[in-house]
């Protein structure tokens, strides 16, 4: 009876739901983050970031005090559809910050148009789609998306390495196009030529069979895979001789990769990648920010440096309480007001200034960056050259990148392209 | 059951054999719409049911067939894609936009057929094998659903896939769709109940327990459990079309591992002795990943461990009742009865 008892009370504790309200004189933020799976560690760095920045804020917007709810999620749409629905449904939050990945991101922009009178700001997730395909009106993104994140590389390796000729090696799914896309866009343009595309399905362990139809005659080979994945391939690749030079994509030499164990690595020094940051960017209010980061939380509590995640997700706060300041804290209206703050007012971030446009999608900087021997038998990446002003369509007109396509296995054409640019 | 009811007799109405309990039960759920707020009907309870009935569907064949079964959240989304596919969705290249009056039965059929598939494969296996032989078609669906775009549409899935607005109503309003699971779960529950009592369903129950001597007296063994697979996809089929309408969207990860344990996390915690148990069950889940952060935060603990609460929730369930919450219930009421003189029924 005892037992049934306490497993009873256990169970009944474990239930009771929380419900709160926001008040008058307060905002509250919603995060949703992904604090299961594969980015589990990436998004409870989101989180520690927006506590930055509501911290450096004073824990003020606009004249309230800011309240915050984390809604958890696992990277799948249906889940993330769940707890937004919960946070605005339930928790009665304001404003959402986030989701983390891209095919949440594109859940969420579609959920956005059923909740006209809040508003989402993007964590980091980087679907083209988000915000290009019938965005929504209540749904801004401040970071890059996956194609932009490309941009710059191309040209890059083309007038600073002198590698036109490459084939390429990618992963079979959305992001997996759409950073080759933004790659592929710049590479043709500046009069590259992509000799041959593979694509290999994300978790693959046996890349053999795509390493032993590699063609030999190419200047370099793009690689945008990642994780263990990557690993893998580099693993395969050094095996088979490793001749070529790599250039990389956006999550081809993270910190997983690089702090990996075994020479296969190796390979990867010289290899340029993009991304929306440089660890060593030495930009002023990129490393104050760092500071500031490193400052707030203890050595054990966080990454070296802010993730790709956190800064994302430090930049949709900044966002949000930014566009709170300019209208003091003035939500009523459906937040016609504050929406149109956002939409309009230029975002000082510790990546430097970023614009939407018409689409609520931002124009930045995307920075190169280079894999080097740290010195001390590890690899670091350097910081080597940045492209600012980075639009969603990559320098071409609308039209253009319209009649371009959405990414998949055979767009860009590359041909055309060289031709057109 | 064991318990010493007296026979009722064949002249009442089997209406008047409900248990009360039931009536009330009956009224709360009917009722619910007028006191709680919308999240709780449309997530909370809509999601319950739906879990609940495609938990059921494999707690029909785990408890009455015997057959632990993983692929029924497969067949779940294999439902759901059809729906997408053969009406319309957000993705108007793959999508056919047929009319709901035809692509509802085709998904139910679609689904069907593939359950009873792999059933076919499945009864020839017994125990631990069966779960690993539905687990890795589970598992070959997922990566298949990822990888292959001209069908179902890779990574990204279906979005926009909606109910269809019938006699004027908007089914995805919260309390049109609460009704609506209600309703098909209500539905789902008394089928099982009714099967479960019918020749099949006493056949099935006497093939669980002893296959030999069930084919020995001129029973097909297997037949009866490729039916059975096919009468429990069904029923996965219809929780899944639910589940695409709620989210609204379906994508691989809809039916992916974890999913698929969920459902047999459900399943168990409930109780697969009887149907209500994984509705028991699905509402344990639901609140549990709902709130779990919340209740982490309200005691001022850092929320991203909320996993940790519900594993927790479920590892005290089933440590202190190896047979669900139904097992907890059922020996109180042992003990209740234990408690009286079995000769006089006096209380001790």
């Amino acid at each position: 009876m005892k037992k049934a008892l306490i497993a009873s009370v256990s169970t009944a504790a474990l239930l009771l739901p929380s419900i709160t309200m926001a008040q008058d004189d307060t905002v509250k933020f919603g995060i949703l983050v992904a604090l299961e799976g594969a980015f589990a560690e990436g998004g409870a760095d989101g989180v520690r970031n927006v506590e930055l920045a509501i911290q450096q804020a004073g824990g003020m917007a606009g004249g309230k005090k800011i309240e915050f709810v984390v809604a958890p999620t696992d990277t799948t749409p249906d889940t993330t559809v769940r707890q937004a629905r919960k946070l605005i449904e339930q928790d009665g939050v304001d404003i959402i910050l986030g989701p983390l990945s891209g095919s949440e991101g594109i859940a969420m922009r579609d959920y956005a148009k059923t909740i006209p009178d809040n508003t989402v700001i993007n964590g980091i997730s980087g679907a083209l789609e988000t915000t290009w395909v019938d965005p929504a009106e209540n749904f801004f993104r401040f970071n890059l998306d996956g194609a932009q994140w490309g941009a710059g590389l191309g040209s890059y390796v083309v007038n600073e390495k002198g590698w036109t000729k490459v084939a390429t090696v990618a992963a079979d799914y959305s992001f997996g196009y759409t950073n080759f896309l933004g790659f592929a866009v710049d590479f043709c343009r500046s009069g590259g030529e992509i000799v041959e595309r593979f694509w290999v399905p994300l978790g693959s362990s046996d890349f053999g069979g795509v390493i032993a139809s590699l063609p030999d005659d190419v200047d370099a080979i793009y690689l945008g895979v990642g994780g263990t994945d990557a690993i893998n391939f580099l693993n395969q690749y050094s095996q088979a001789g490793a001749e070529t030079n790599l250039i990389g994509g956006t999550i081809m030499a993270d910190q997983t990769v690089l702090t990996s164990r075994g020479r296969a690595k190796d390979a990867l020094i010289g290899t340029p990648t993009s991304g929306p940051l440089a660890d060593d960017n030495p930009d002023e209010a990129w490393q104050s920010y760092v500071t500031a980061y490193q400052d707030a939380f203890p050595e054990d509590e966080r990454f070296p440096s802010p993730s790709l995640f956190g800064v994302g997700y430090y930049v949709a706060a900044l966002a949000a309480i930014q566009g709170l300041n300019e209208v003091d804290g003035d939500l009523s209206d459906g937040q016609v007001a504050f929406r149109e703050a956002l939409s309009t007012m230029p975002l000082d971030t510790p990546l430097g200034t970023v614009t939407l446009n018409e689409n609520r999608q931002a124009t930045g900087s995307v920075f190169i960056n280079e894999v080097v021997d740290d010195g001390e038998g590890g690899l670091k990446n350097e910081f080597k050259a940045r492209a600012d002003n980075v639009n969603q369509t990559l320098g071409m007109s609308v039209e253009d990148f319209t009649a371009m396509g959405l990414p998949s296995r055979d767009n860009p054409d590359c041909a055309a392209l060289r031709d057109g640019g | 059951m064991a318990l010493a009811e007296p026979k009722t007799t064949s002249q009442t109405l089997w209406i008047e054999r409900v248990p009360p309990i039931w009536w009330a039960l009956m009224l709360f759920l009917l009722t619910m719409p007028a006191w709680a707020n919308d999240f709780f009907l449309f997530q909370v309870m809509g999601w319950t049911f739906i879990l609940g009935m495609i938990a059921l569907s494999l707690m029909f064949l785990a408890g009455y067939g015997g057959m632990v079964s993983l692929i029924q959240m497969s067949v779940a989304a294999m439902a759901g894609y059809m729906v997408a596919i053969f009406g319309a969705s957000g993705m108007g290249d793959i999508s056919m936009g047929l009319p709901w009056w035809l692509n509802i039965p085709i998904a139910i059929i679609i689904a069907a057929i593939f359950g009873t598939l792999v059933g076919a494969l499945a009864v020839r296996t017994e125990g631990i094998y069966t779960i690993m032989i539905t687990l890795a078609i589970a598992a070959a669906f997922f990566y298949f659903t990822r990888q292959n775009y001209t069908i179902f549409n890779g990574y990204s899935g279906f979005n926009l896939v909606v109910p269809p607005s019938l006699f004027g109503v908007d089914w995805r309003q919260p309390m049109p769709f609460y009704y609506l699971t209600l309703g098909c779960a209500a539905i789902c529950y008394a089928a099982v109940i009714y099967v479960s009592r019918a020749p099949f369903g006493l056949t099935l129950q006497g093939v669980r327990d002893n296959p030999r001597r069930m084919a020995a007296l001129g029973f097909n063994v297997t037949a009866h459990r490729i039916a059975a697979y096919t009468f429990a996809s069904v029923i996965a089929a219809i929780g899944g079309i639910l589940l695409v309408w709620q989210n609204a969207q379906i994508a691989p990860g809809t039916a992916g591992i974890p999913a698929v344990i969920d459902i047999l996390v459900i399943a168990v915690v409930g109780g697969i002795t009887r149907p209500i148990g994984p509705f028991i069950g699905a509402l344990i889940y639901v609140l549990l990943r709902t709130f779990s952060p919340d209740v982490l935060l309200a005691f001022g603990l850092s929320g991203e461990r909320f996993k940790l609460l519900i594993g927790l929730g479920f590892l005290a369930i089933v440590f202190f009742s190896p047979d669900g919450v139904l097992g907890l219930w059922e020996r109180w009421r042992t003990r209740r009865s234990r408690e009286r003189d079995p000769l006089t029924g006096e209380q001790k």
